[in-house]
Order: C-alpha cells, then structure tokens, then sequence
C-alpha cells in the first residue's frame, strides 16, 4: 500500500515563535478580526459565566472529573472498548499519528474516493487530511470555518473560530470563485447558503464520515459531539459508515458527568448557554445512522504528558478556546504565529509537550503569565504554572544543560515558587508593578527588560503590569457586576 | 528544575514511527498504551490505587445547582424566554386545543406535509389540508421531500433552552429532524425542568439510544462572529408548550 506520511506535529522547519510573530503583527486586517471576533466572545462568555451562581462549583467539579479519568485511564478506556463493542462499534488502538492515520486510511479506502469531515482538532493533530490524499481520497470539509480554510489552503487559526482571520469580503472571494459562484453576494446569509447547497450533495453522496470526539463515555461506550452548524449531525446521521478519532484523554466516566461539562464548554466556548446541537451515540443503532462505526484512540504522546506531575492537568482541556481568546499575546499575534494545530496558552502548554520538548522550545515564552487564562478556564488548568514548569524543562532540557546557577534558571526556580502560592503570586504582581517602571516605556509598553528577562520580552512588547492585576479586577468585579454588552451569538463545536 | 521523578531523557525521544511498527498488530498498541498508562499512573499515584474507580467517583464533589428553584409557570416562562432568545418560535395552548394551535402554526408557515415522529400523540393531529406522514422507512430524499417534521421530546431544559430526543429506530430516527427544513416540537408543560442536571436525569434511562440536545435552530457565527441561523439543520424551529 502506498506510505501514509506521518504529520510533523511540530513542522521542525517552522520558525519559532518570534520569528512567526513578527510578519503577522504587522498584518494589521489579521489582528483587526482577530480583536473583534475574540472580544465579542470574550463578552458574551463573561455575560453567560456571570449569571451562574454556580460556576465555581462547576469547575471545581469539572477539573475533578478530569482528574479522576485519568487517574483511572486504563480501567476507563477498557472499560469504554467492551460496551463500544457489544454496542457493534470496532475500538481500534494508534500509538501515534501515523498509526492512526493508517487505520483511518485503511477504512476508508472503501469510500468513493471522498470522505466527509467535521471540524476536529484531533485529526488536524495527526495530519490525517494529508494521509488520506496522499492515499487518493479526498477529505471534504463541512464546517463552514474549515470549509473556508480547506478551499483557502490555509490554515486554522482558532481553535473555536478557525477561520476568524478572514472577513466577509474575502470569504466571497474565495466562495465565488471555489464554487463557481459570480454573482454571491458578501452578507454572511448569502456565504453560509452557498455553503449549505454545496454541501448537501455531499451530505447525501458520500458513504465514509470521519469526526473528532468531545467526550468518550466509558459507562456507555457513547460519543458525544458538540457542534452548532448541524454540519455533525448530518456526519454522524447519514453516511453509511463513520469512523471518529479521540485521543485517549477524552474520556469521562459516566453518562451522568455530561451534565458538569455540558455546562461548562458552550458557555466558555461561545458565550452560548448551550450550543445548537449536541449528539449522543453508542456503538451501531440498528435502523438509524451509520451501520457501520469505528474509533480510533489515539495517544500520540498523551501517556508522556501523564508521565509528568506537575503538567500531566494539561490533559484535563476541553478545547472551549477561552484560554486563547483571553490571552494578551494570542490577540495581537492570532494562531498561526504558534506554528502548531494547538494556539494560545493551551498551544503554549500542549504543543511542546505533545512535539517535544526540543521543538516547542519557544512556546513557552509565548506567553506574559498575566494569568487571565486560568481565571477563565473551566477545567482550572493552571496555564501559567504549568508554562513556568515547561521553560524550567527546556532551560534544563538543553544540551549540556545551563547550570542550576546560570540566571534564567535561578529566575525560572523563582517563577516557580511564586507561581506555586496565589499569596505570593498577588505579592509578586504588586511587587512587579512598582518594580517595573523604569521600563515602561512612554507608549505604555515595555519593551525590552533587563538582562536575564531579555528573552522573555524578544516574543513581544510587555504591557505593563495593569494598575490592578486580573485577579484583582476579576474578584472586585462579583461586587460591582459590570453589565456587558449583549451581542450577537458566536457558535461552535 | 527537579519535581519530575521520571528520567529527563524521555522528553527527547523520537515516538516510534510506522515504519518501526509492524503493521497489522492491534493488540500491541493496545498494551502498549495501556501500559503506559499504568506505569505514568504508578510513578504518581503509587502501586495500590486506592480508593476503587466506583468510590472514588462518588467523592467527586458535586456541589453545583442540581434542582429547580422554580413553580411550573417559572419553568414554562424562563423556557419561553430561551426560545426567544434563539430565535425560536414559541406557542403556548391548553392540551385540548394542541391540534388547532398546531394547524395555526403550520398554515401561517405555508407547510402542509409533515414528517410525524412515532412520540407524537394522535390527537395532536388534525386532519383539514395537512397531510401527515409516518416513517416507514422512507428514503433520505423522501424524508427532504417533506416541508418539515413534527415530534415530541423526552424532557426539555429551561435554563438552557434545550429539547432532548431521544431516538428510536421505529419511526423517530435522527435523520427526521435533520433534512427537512422545518422542525415544530410539542413540548408538554410537565416534562420542562430547570436545569441541565434535572435533565440529566431525566435522560438517563435512554443513556443507550441515540441523543439529540436541540438548543435552537443551526447556527453559525464564523464569518465575522455574526449569527447566522440554519447552516445544515431545519433553518425554522417552533415550539408549543401545552400547559
Ligand atoms: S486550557 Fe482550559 S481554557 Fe484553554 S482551551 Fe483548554 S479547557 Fe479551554
């Protein structure tokens, strides 16, 4: 059979992080969608978030849960593959990308030549769009985002919002022209029925359907998929055989914990309280959908990140994106600055860890520790903890290793402990701002600091610690309950 | 930089590659990976893990909102609201008059032959003009043919606006809600809840048949982050609540 290439996670060839920031910072139409596209869902998430009275609980909940399956990851994955099984689903087992790849392709050769898509990161992950047409298939898109990054040969630059670099008018462009369409008109009504028209025909023609997974439930043997188009309800529904791709982590225990982490990933994802559809599903229904199901679990890495006690939470993520439309750095550089599937603080973190270490070097410092990542995150993944972990490993992790003494790893050691303590961590933030104003420079920025925090502002100019720190504001905010805008609503998987 | 106990050197390892791995050997990725699970496990969490999976499940704390705080007319006119806020359609009547109100809506729509899931009740359906069509096993283009489908749902969510279908193979397959392009759901006052884990609930008695959570029609914000209704799914969604 002809070889199946294994994506390069990490293209090794990709400039690092500076590097690919610098040209994007000054695509001023870029960082223009990107301020409003992520502003607006960062305002519409505060507003859905603020109205719970229980939102911490739910976290706190949520990050249980997740800790729990992956403490018992092996029981739940067995257990998962035994009522997939008697449910008539096939479990298949990929030790890494291009094990999964093969399997996928494997199953697939059997379809027309075509096999329709839904939006996952997991396959973006793999790569598993170039194996299959490496392997003569061709993969179509059918999320209106991914389609218009498939047509654009492009690449996703949001985990929620993929194509949120692109404005209407170039999206007409782009259909007009793909499709045949001269006369489409630029309102997004127009480019979402070109793309409803276009795509129905595949909906109905194409017998192979291949979908990420948001949650594996191991007391069912069911998949859930959250998505807002419909686009993966005609996926899952109509074609004669779908085969999905999960990594291992994406497992919860009961059927019941779909209550905490259906409450937690639309509000934080798009604002919404919750997303148009979501779909449940375990193993073949005789009568009703695909006859045929398939899923492959992947690991790719993930068992390494598990190896780690102080980043093994990184696989606690939902991909809900709050992370990265919060984030001070991702909002002026947008994804593709990150040079992997997997952007913004939860790229910083992941990306490395998955690519590793030696090719995610600079990821790390992709970041300014401001901390509004964790505040925001519904599964309360210490993003800026977990960073500080991360620069400690690569500032060790280098060729005969820079000594304990050497400066960067005796300010990485300090990072630490202040990071490791909320107290200390407020102190140092007080401490920082009156530390810091020799640096500030008139334009409000930092732009370079002193010796051995050089490399930590090369990534970007360093706003200046706020006047009051993102947890202050964030706890003073209960007090006052600011009023947000109301807007209009984003959706996604 | 201490804190791991694992050796630094596995970090730079290159994972095996396909070309490593003979082919057409499933059971050993399937030990491998569920070895080394265990192993990352162990080095974190020791040898014996303690408590068993079921115990330690149970001290998950769960102590979000898990009941209504709302009568029967709260639930019916929160849900209202969601509907709205969706841009959703919404209808209320009393259960006698569900056949009239629902011949109202269809005829203000200009739909006359509708899809009838199995849960819909008879006498919901009256007989002036309409046609009505039961699945038995209608073809994907015979089911597109119709102007819309009519069905019930198992429970409905009021804080989130949600209707729940659970699906069955005679007659309420997921395909009906899915091709056409118009979707009308009766909802009875008594099976709305307040929130998403009453609904829960409600649902897990049918946790093995296949579940569809409606929250509004289809929609899309990816071009600009402006919302446009009904990409893929019926691009209309009304709703009676019968009180
Ligand atoms: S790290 Fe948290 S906030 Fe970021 S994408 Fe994952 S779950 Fe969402």
């Amino acid at each position: 059979m002809s070889p199946v290439p294994a994506h390069d996670f990490k293209d090794s060839r990709s400039p690092d992080f500076p590097t690919a920031a610098l040209p994007l910072l000054q695509d001023a139409q870029l960082r223009n969608n990107l301020r409003h596209a992520t502003g607006i869902i960062q305002g519409k998430r505060a507003r859905v978030v603020g109205e719970m009275p229980d939102w911490q609980a739910l976290r706190e909940a949520g990050q249980r849960i997740r800790a729990h399956a992956h403490e018992y990851l092996d029981l739940y994955l067995e257990q998962f593959e035994d009522r997939c099984t008697a449910a008539g689903g096939h479990v298949h087992w990929a030790r890494d990308a291009a094990e999964a790849n093969l399997i996928v392709v494997q199953l697939a050769k059997h379809s027309t030549g075509k096999v329709i898509k839904i939006k996952s990161m997991t396959t973006e992950e793999t790569g598993l769009n170039r194996a299959l047409e490496a392997a003569g298939i061709s993969p179509v898109e059918t999320d209106l985002a991914e389609l218009i990054v498939q047509l654009g040969h492009d690449k996703p630059s949001h985990i929620v919002v993929p194509a949120l670099h692109k404005n209407r008018r170039q999206v007409r462009e782009l259909f007009a022209r793909t499709m045949n369409l001269p006369d489409l008109g630029d309102r997004p009504e127009d480019l979402a029925e070109a793309a409803r028209l276009h795509l129905r025909r595949q909906f109905l023609s194409t017998p192979v359907a291949i979908s990420g997974a948001n949650f594996l439930i191991a007391e069912t043997g069911g998949v859930c998929i959250v998505e807002s188009e419909g686009n993966g309800r005609m996926c899952l529904t109509l074609p004669r055989t779908l085969i999905s791709v999960a990594g291992i982590d994406k497992i919860i225990p009961r059927f019941q914990d779909l209550e905490v982490m259906l409450q937690l990933l639309p509000r934080s994802a798009t604002g919404e309280r919750m997303n148009p559809y979501n779909s449940v599903w375990t193993g073949v229904h005789p009568g009703d959908g695909p006859q045929e199901f398939h899923i492959v679990l992947l690991d790719n890495r993930r068992t390494e990140v598990l190896r780690d006690p102080e980043a093994r939470e990184t696989l606690h993520c939902i991909r809900c994106g709050a992370c990265q439309n919060t984030c001070p750095v991702y909002r002026q550089t947008g994804g593709h600055a990150y040079g992997s599937v997997y952007a913004g603080p939860i790229g910083a973190i992941l990306t490395p860890q998955l690519a590793m270490m030696e090719r995610g070097q600079s990821l790390p410092y992709a970041s300014s520790l401001c901390g509004a990542c964790y505040e925001v995150c519904p599964v309360k993944i210490n993003i800026p903890e977990i960073l500080i972990h991360l620069r400690g490993r690569v500032v060790t992790g280098r060729p005969k290793a820079l000594s304990a003494l050497h400066p960067e790893a005796v300010v990485m050691r300090a990072m630490r402990w202040i990071f490791s303590n909320s107290t200390r961590f407020s102190m140092a933030q007080r401490v920082g701002r009156i530390a810091q104003r020799p640096w500030i420079r008139r334009s409000g920025w930092i732009e370079r600091l002193p010796s051995v925090l050089g490399r930590w502002t090369r990534t970007r100019d360093l706003r200046p610690l706020p006047a009051q720190s993102f947890r202050e504001w964030f706890h003073g905010r209960h007090e006052s309950s600011a009023v947000l805008p109301q807007s209009s609503e984003p959706h996604h998987e | 930089m201490g804190g791991t106990n694992h050796p630094q050197s596995c970090h730079n390892l290159p994972s095996p590659t396909m070309s490593e791995i003979p082919l057409h050997d499933p059971m050993s990725a399937r030990s491998e990976i569920l070895a080394r699970i265990r192993s990352a496990n162990r080095g974190i969490l020791g040898v014996d893990r303690e408590p068993t999976a079921d115990e330690s499940w149970r001290t998950i704390p769960r102590t979000y909102r898990q009941n209504s705080s709302l009568a029967d007319a709260g639930r019916v006119q929160l849900l209202t609201e969601r509907f709205i806020d969706y841009g959703a359609g919404v209808y209320k009547c009393q259960s006698v008059d569900v056949a009239a109100k629902v011949a109202d809506i269809l005829q203000s729509r200009t739909k006359q032959k509708l899809l009838v899931s199995r849960d819909v009740d008879p006498m919901w359906l009256s007989q002036d003009g309409l046609k009505f069509v039961y699945d038995n096993e209608l073809s994907y283009s015979e089911i597109e043919d119709c102007d819309g489908v009519l069905t019930g749902c198992t429970v409905a969510i009021a804080a989130t606006g949600t209707l729940a279908l659970c699906h069955t193979s005679n007659g309420n397959r997921r395909a009906l809600t899915l091709l056409p392009d118009y979707h009308l759901c009766v909802v009875r006052a008594s099976t709305i809840v307040e929130t998403v884990p009453e609904g829960f609930r409600a649902l897990e008695a049918h946790r093995l048949q296949p579940i569809t959570l409606i929250s509004g029609p289809s929609a899309t914000a990816d071009i600009e982050m402006t919302r446009i209704q009904g990409v893929h799914g019926p691009r209309v969604l009304d709703c009676v609540i019968v009180v």
